[in-house]
């Protein structure tokens, strides 16, 4: 924004004389930072290259003291992982976290985007009540409300349903759904929705000419960290599915039983686990912040 | 939805065609609120009926095992989670896990974002590698921290160990089993590896929010960069360090995953999530497990009724 009114100095602005920043010179140290930034950013990231690394690595390379960085790539881990040598197989875990993750990203639009439009656009009273109720059940520690919804699911015969899953999921990210949209929705210039009032545009006209615009990166932005959520969600899932509904972190958990070598399939395991959340999260990384402040900070 | 979208045409008249769903005669107020109430009715029946459900069985004797001695117990289950052992060591484990990773995750998370702000060779490619290991499953994260890295014989922490060291002439390192020597921290330094990302990018964010040209005249007025920092930059920070401080320690305290998988809970790393968890899932001892529940969520409430402040503080700003 500032350098955009910078290039422009022909008009004759009257009389306010904006300083011109110079550009940052390269101070003294610039270069060293720069490097420490590099050093820092490396460290984060070797244990994701050493995972990634070592699911390439035949299990006899994988095991090795010190690291043999070098051996010959190969796919075996991968293979074993999806060929199931370890038991049963993990498509249907992996199909079960799509399932409920999409499916609960896709019920907390339905019931976040109306409850945003009613928080911002044409707000109802006490609408700052309503934000902060929604703000503290996600401050409810899960364990709090577990055994109960145990319980009922055993009752009713929900147990080890994916459906039921769903469910929580989406009370889990609600909350921060309808944080996030609102921050979008009261970005709609209200003179724009009075403008299309006045000149007769329908509900539905108004929706998807002045509000979709700005909305819909809000609603991009939500549904990947929704989504992300739900698929790494192991607490809810582990204690309240079996065999049938199991998810991709519970599957995860009981992987680790064989004896022997097996840490190139696990790193495998844990590489396909985590690809979508990677590709989701590096998707929506100019809008991760966003999304994790609730839209607090932009 | 529909029921929605149609009452709130009916409350703008002049909003082009009203809808032919009459039937609903509400004020205007209900025509606010309607599009509202599906997600606050979905939440209080998800979320506070449970909460309330686990407030009685709190006060219940019920264990599964022995399902004939089902009776009111009062507040024997809270005489026992507040002097039970275990209980009590799962409530300090909490506070020192929560409160040594979020403050490390904050001070790295600070740091880091110190470094970003800068403009260097490759920033983009940085920040992309930092923002990397929050977006590791949790459980693999884990499972990779406890087999790949912390692994005794073939580690990646023993394997540099043993490497560095032997560019060195050592030639039997320390090979230390990280997990069993230091289990808390084992877990702290797997959850912290997790956050860090999480608190650098909005403490970024707010960085990049900071007036620049305030700070360029500061700077042409003499004010050197740790004055710049200590009385521009942090108290512009502030509510960012809050935010990120309050909204990391809500996720952290409720950790489980890592708990889980590193150690089982075991070595003194058993938290209230991972305790109550055990209590109920394996113990099957309900009143007990609520009870303990219950004191969770009174310590939540503490911590989130500043959360709560800072965040509506955060609000009005904005």
């Amino acid at each position: 924004m500032s350098t955009a009114t910078k290039t422009a100095p022909a008009k004759p602005a009257p009389t306010t004389p904006t300083r011109v920043a110079p550009p940052p010179r390269p101070r003294r140290g610039g270069v060293l930072l720069g490097v420490l930034a590099w050093v820092v950013g490396l460290v984060f990231v070797v244990p994701v290259l050493w995972m990634v690394l070592t699911s390439l690595h035949s299990e006899s390379d994988a095991a090795t003291n010190p690291p043999s960085l070098f051996a010959p790539l190969t796919l075996q881990g991968y293979r074993e992982f999806f060929g199931a040598s370890a038991g049963t197989s993990p498509w249907p875990s992996l199909a079960n976290s799509l399932t409920a993750s999409v499916g609960s990203t896709i019920l907390v639009l339905l019931l976040s985007l109306p409850a945003a439009y009613a928080l911002s656009i044409r707000p109802v009273r006490k609408w700052t009540d309503v934000m902060f109720f929604f703000l503290s059940t996600k401050m409810l520690p899960v364990v709090a409300g577990l055994l109960p919804i145990y319980l009922f699911a055993q009752n009713v015969g929900l147990l080890d349903n994916l459906w039921y899953l769903t469910l929580l999921y989406t009370s889990m990210n609600l909350p921060i759904a309808v944080w996030m949209l609102r921050s979008f929705l009261i970005e709609v210039p209200i003179e724009m929705l009075e403008a299309a009032q006045v000149d007769g545009a329908g509900f539905t006209r108004t929706l998807r000419q002045i509000i979709a615009p700005v909305v819909m990166p809000g609603i991009a932005a939500t549904s990947l960290i929704c989504f992300i959520f739900s698929w790494n969600e192991l607490l809810f899932a582990r204690v309240l599915t079996g065999t049938r509904a199991q998810t991709a972190p519970v599957y995860l958990t009981g992987f680790v039983t064989s004896q022997g070598l097996f840490l190139a399939k696990v790193c495998a395991a844990a590489v396909v686990v985590s690809l979508p959340v990677l590709i989701a999260g590096f998707a929506a990384q100019d809008k991760l912040v966003q999304g994790l402040s609730m839209g607090a900070v932009k | 939805m529909s029921v929605a979208v149609g009452t709130l045409d009916r409350d703008q008249p002049q909003a082009g065609p009203t809808q032919p769903s009459g039937a609903l005669k509400r004020t205007g107020d209900w025509a606010r609120r309607a599009p509202l109430l599906p997600a606050l009715i979905f939440m209080i029946v998800v979320t506070q009926l449970p909460f309330i459900a686990t407030l009685g069985i709190s006060f219940m004797d019920w264990n599964a095992y022995y399902p004939n001695e089902r009776g009111f117990a009062g507040f024997a289950n809270y005489r026992r989670v507040l002097t039970d052992v275990n209980m009590r060591d799962a409530v300090l484990t909490t506070i020192e896990l929560t409160v040594s990773v979020v403050l490390v995750s904050l001070i790295l998370g600070l740091l880091i974002a110190l470094l970003l702000d800068r403009k260097f060779l490759g920033r983009g490619a940085v920040r992309t590698m930092m923002i990397a290991p929050f977006l590791v499953v949790p459980v693999a994260a884990a499972l990779v921290f406890k087999h790949a890295l912390y692994n005794p014989e073939y580690g990646l922490l023993n394997g540099s160990l043993h490497w560095f060291l032997g560019l060195f002439g050592v030639d039997n390192p320390a090979q230390p089993d990280w997990i069993s020597k230091w289990p808390l921290p084992a877990v702290a330094v797997s959850i912290i590896w997790q956050w860090t990302p999480f608190m650098m990018l909005i403490l970024l964010a707010g960085l990049q929010s900071r007036p620049l040209d305030v700070i360029e005249a500061a700077r042409i007025d003499g004010a050197g960069s740790w004055q710049i920092f200590r009385h521009m930059t942090l108290p512009h920070l502030r509510p960012y360090l809050e935010l990120s401080a309050l909204l990391g320690s809500i996720y952290i305290v409720q950790d489980f995953d890592h708990v889980f998988t590193i150690t089982s809970g075991g070595l003194g790393t058993a938290n209230l999530p991972y305790a109550i968890y055990t209590t109920f899932y394996n113990a099957h001892d309900y009143g007990r497990a609520s009870a303990a529940g219950v004191v969770t969520v009174f310590g939540t409430i503490i911590i989130a009724t500043f959360a709560l402040r800072t965040v509506s503080s955060l609000f009005r700003e904005g």
